[in-house]
């Protein structure tokens, strides 16, 4: 066994991209379910919008814009891509809050949730279609909108840091990743600790209530809808950077799952709840991946048992069982109050 | 009985100040300094005791209210005017349709027809958000306490025109640290009243029925109405809380509020209203003082049976 390369692998999980990712989708699904008890299993679609938000603005309508025929507008890629983070970050992730919300946040709150998932579907096939192969490039996604980005990055390219971790353009990602995780985090802790957050808390709890002191429930609902929407849209982006590709099948439903996931391990209605549990999903992925590929590498885990093809399920098997004995001893979470979870059932 | 309850109407009174027995200060919205519940009560002397009785005052007005649930007419109320500064009943058989009618009166349910006025605004297109905005705050009949709140957070909440409600200012907290400080301020002034101190920071899921009914009632407060509307402020409630309750009742009426509330406790009914609706299969069938709705005929029929206290006679039943 090679434990150095499985503490290695898996810190990079705890930390590293996925991480971030999922944290900050997770982050604003917890706005979504956490605090507002917004049922979005549509998750997806907002990180996807994000990636989309940016791929789309550089790649295809960037060139057009410029088209010396049409607009000329002789914007420069720099100008694109900031854009571009623009469209991912506020005014895709907007568009498809308005358009999932306005229809069924009038409605119980299982409504949402048909809509959202069909939603993050309805977005991931049109983009996949060829018919829009001009917009989307279709199931081979968008590429070419993360240079201006890496070329911001002070790390050399071919270097490895933080304890050979990462190498150059890995590492400048997830230190922006980082800082913005953390804004996204603080961001967060405050707005759920002023009055804003109260309305949202109350209306998760009963929105009736809230309504008879004055609160309009729509309108609060349709806000944490756009704002957790938009910190989906950041991982999404920040997700499609790390690949240098916008692709369709990048969010697929299970994407929103990992990100309940993510939440729901580390503790739906806390600041802290998201990061703990995403660095914890995939700390656990990552370990179980590597620890078990060794094994059945090294003779350890016999053929009759798994070969290596089979550990990438086996793994998921092993996270579906920690998920089911989570749910019977800690079903708050690893952060979560039992009881204040218990007040439920009265 | 209070001692309020012995007063006999019309007589002059020593006026709102001295009617305030209340030993911690709340401040009152502006418009409750110039209702005179004493006034107000005794104005109520001169109505003629019918149903959709003209009051001196009206602070809420409804008109032709009709609501029907499939082939139900749940509600069908011609005319029903509530006194400004007193505490009206609205009581009725099960399924009288007490609690559609106060839903509608509330805006929390949408008439068929009909129209509703409210201290002079019409409030048939208002959302029942608003409704707070214009100084008329409900409660329900299953208490709707936050659970996963806590006491303080939950008073904090009824307080009206927040500056850090509005999202882009959450973040900003020195925009509306001061303001909150105020209505903190306030809503432990109103929790001292309710002697509800100690639990400020408390959930609100851990407390007992009756806490939550009086929770609910001081987070009501908090919203700084000219009208409370109660749905069954005494169902669950046991009965060493009722008398406390009872009492914070007449306090708000005292300060000038106007009070509606549905009820199935006659006694309560008895003991606190100043004047009585009678609802029946949707149709307001009496009105009139609480001593004047147990001899009412059409009222012990609602409640009876119209052959209650005669001989089953087999031909008149066919």
């Amino acid at each position: 066994m090679d434990w150095g390369a499985i503490l290695e692998n898996t810190i990079r999980g705890l930390i590293g991209e996925r991480f971030i990712v999922f944290a900050l989708a997770a982050i604003g699904l917890n706005l979504h379910f956490g605090y507002t008890g917004l049922l979005n299993f549509g998750q997806a679609v907002f990180m996807a919008a994000g990636a989309y938000g940016l791929a789309i603005t550089v790649v295809t309508i960037g060139p057009r814009l410029n088209d010396p025929d049409g607009l000329d507008l002789g914007l420069s890629t720099t100008t694109l891509f900031w854009l571009g983070v623009f469209v991912a970050v506020v005014v895709f992730p907007l568009i498809m809050a308005l358009i999932m919300g306005i229809p069924t946040l009038r409605l119980r709150a299982d409504y949402l949730a048909i809509v959202t998932i069909a939603a993050a579907e309805i977005f991931r096939l049109i983009a996949r279609s060829p018919r829009f192969d001009w917009l989307t490039g279709s199931s081979d996604g968008l590429s070419g909108f993360s240079k201006t980005f890496y070329d911001m990055s002070p790390f050399d390219p071919g270097g490895r840091y933080l304890f050979d971790l990462f190498i150059g353009n890995q590492m400048f990602l997830v230190l922006v990743g980082w800082v913005v995780l953390a804004l996204s985090a603080f961001t967060c802790w405050l707005i759920i600790r002023s009055p804003w957050g109260r309305v949202l808390k109350a209306i998760r709890e009963d929105e009736d209530a809230a309504r008879s002191l004055g609160k309009n429930a729509y309108w609060y609902k349709m806000q944490a809808l756009m704002l957790g929407g938009i910190f989906g849209a950041i991982g999404g982006m920040l997700r499609a950077i790390g690949f240098s590709l916008a692709q369709p099948d990048n969010f697929i439903t299970d994407v929103t799952f990992f990100v309940w996931v993510a939440l729901i391990l580390g503790g739906a209605g806390k600041i802290m709840g998201p990061l703990i549990g995403a660095a914890i999903l995939y700390g656990i992925l990552d370990f179980t991946d590597i620890f078990l590929r060794q094994g059945v590498a090294n003779g350890n885990i016999p053929e009759s048992i798994m070969t290596g093809t089979q550990v990438g399920q086996v793994r998921f098997m092993l996270m579906g069982l920690g998920l089911v004995l989570l749910a019977a001893f800690r079903p708050q979470g690893i952060i979560g109050n039992k009881e204040e979870m218990a007040l439920d059932d009265r | 009985m209070t001692a309020d309850d012995m007063d006999v109407p019309g007589v002059p009174d020593a006026g709102p100040e001295a009617a305030d027995p209340e030993p911690v200060a709340v401040p009152l919205a502006e418009a409750l300094r110039e209702v005179d519940h004493e006034a107000a009560r005794a104005a109520l002397a001169d109505v003629p005791w019918e149903p959709g009785a003209k009051k001196p005052d009206p602070i809420l007005v409804a008109d032709h209210v009709v609501r029907r649930f499939g082939g139900l007419t749940a509600v069908d109320a011609d005319h029903v005017e509530v006194q400004r500064g007193v505490i009206t009943a609205l009581i009725g058989p099960n399924g009288a349709g007490k609690t559609t009618l106060f839903n509608l009166l509330t805006n929390f349910d949408k008439p068929d027809s009909g129209t509703r006025v409210f201290d002079g605004h019409n409030i048939d297109d208002v959302p029942a958000h608003k409704i707070a905005n214009y100084g008329m705050v409900r409660t329900f009949q299953l208490t709707k306490a936050l659970s996963k709140m806590t006491v303080i957070e939950n008073m904090k909440l009824g307080a009206t025109g927040q500056r850090g409600e509005k999202l882009w200012r959450s973040i900003l907290p020195f925009t509306w640290k001061a303001q909150e400080r105020d209505i903190e301020a306030r809503a432990d002034a109103l929790l001292e009243r309710f002697k509800m101190s100690h639990m400020r920071d408390e959930f609100a899921g851990t407390l007992s029925g009756g806490q939550r009914k009086l929770l609910e009632m001081a987070r009501a407060l908090m919203v700084e109405p000219t009208m409370v509307m109660l749905d069954e402020p005494m169902a669950g409630v046991n009965p060493a809380l009722t008398q406390s309750l009872l009492g914070h009742v007449t306090g708000l009426s005292e300060q000038g509020m106007t009070v509606l509330f549905v009820e199935h406790d006659m006694d309560m009914v008895q003991e606190i209203s100043d004047w009585v609706i009678v609802m029946a299969e949707g149709r307001i069938i009496a009105e009139g003082p609480p001593a004047s709705i147990g001899e009412n005929q059409a009222v012990v029929d609602a409640y009876l049976g119209s052959h209650h206290d005669s001989a089953l006679d087999l031909d008149t039943e066919l």
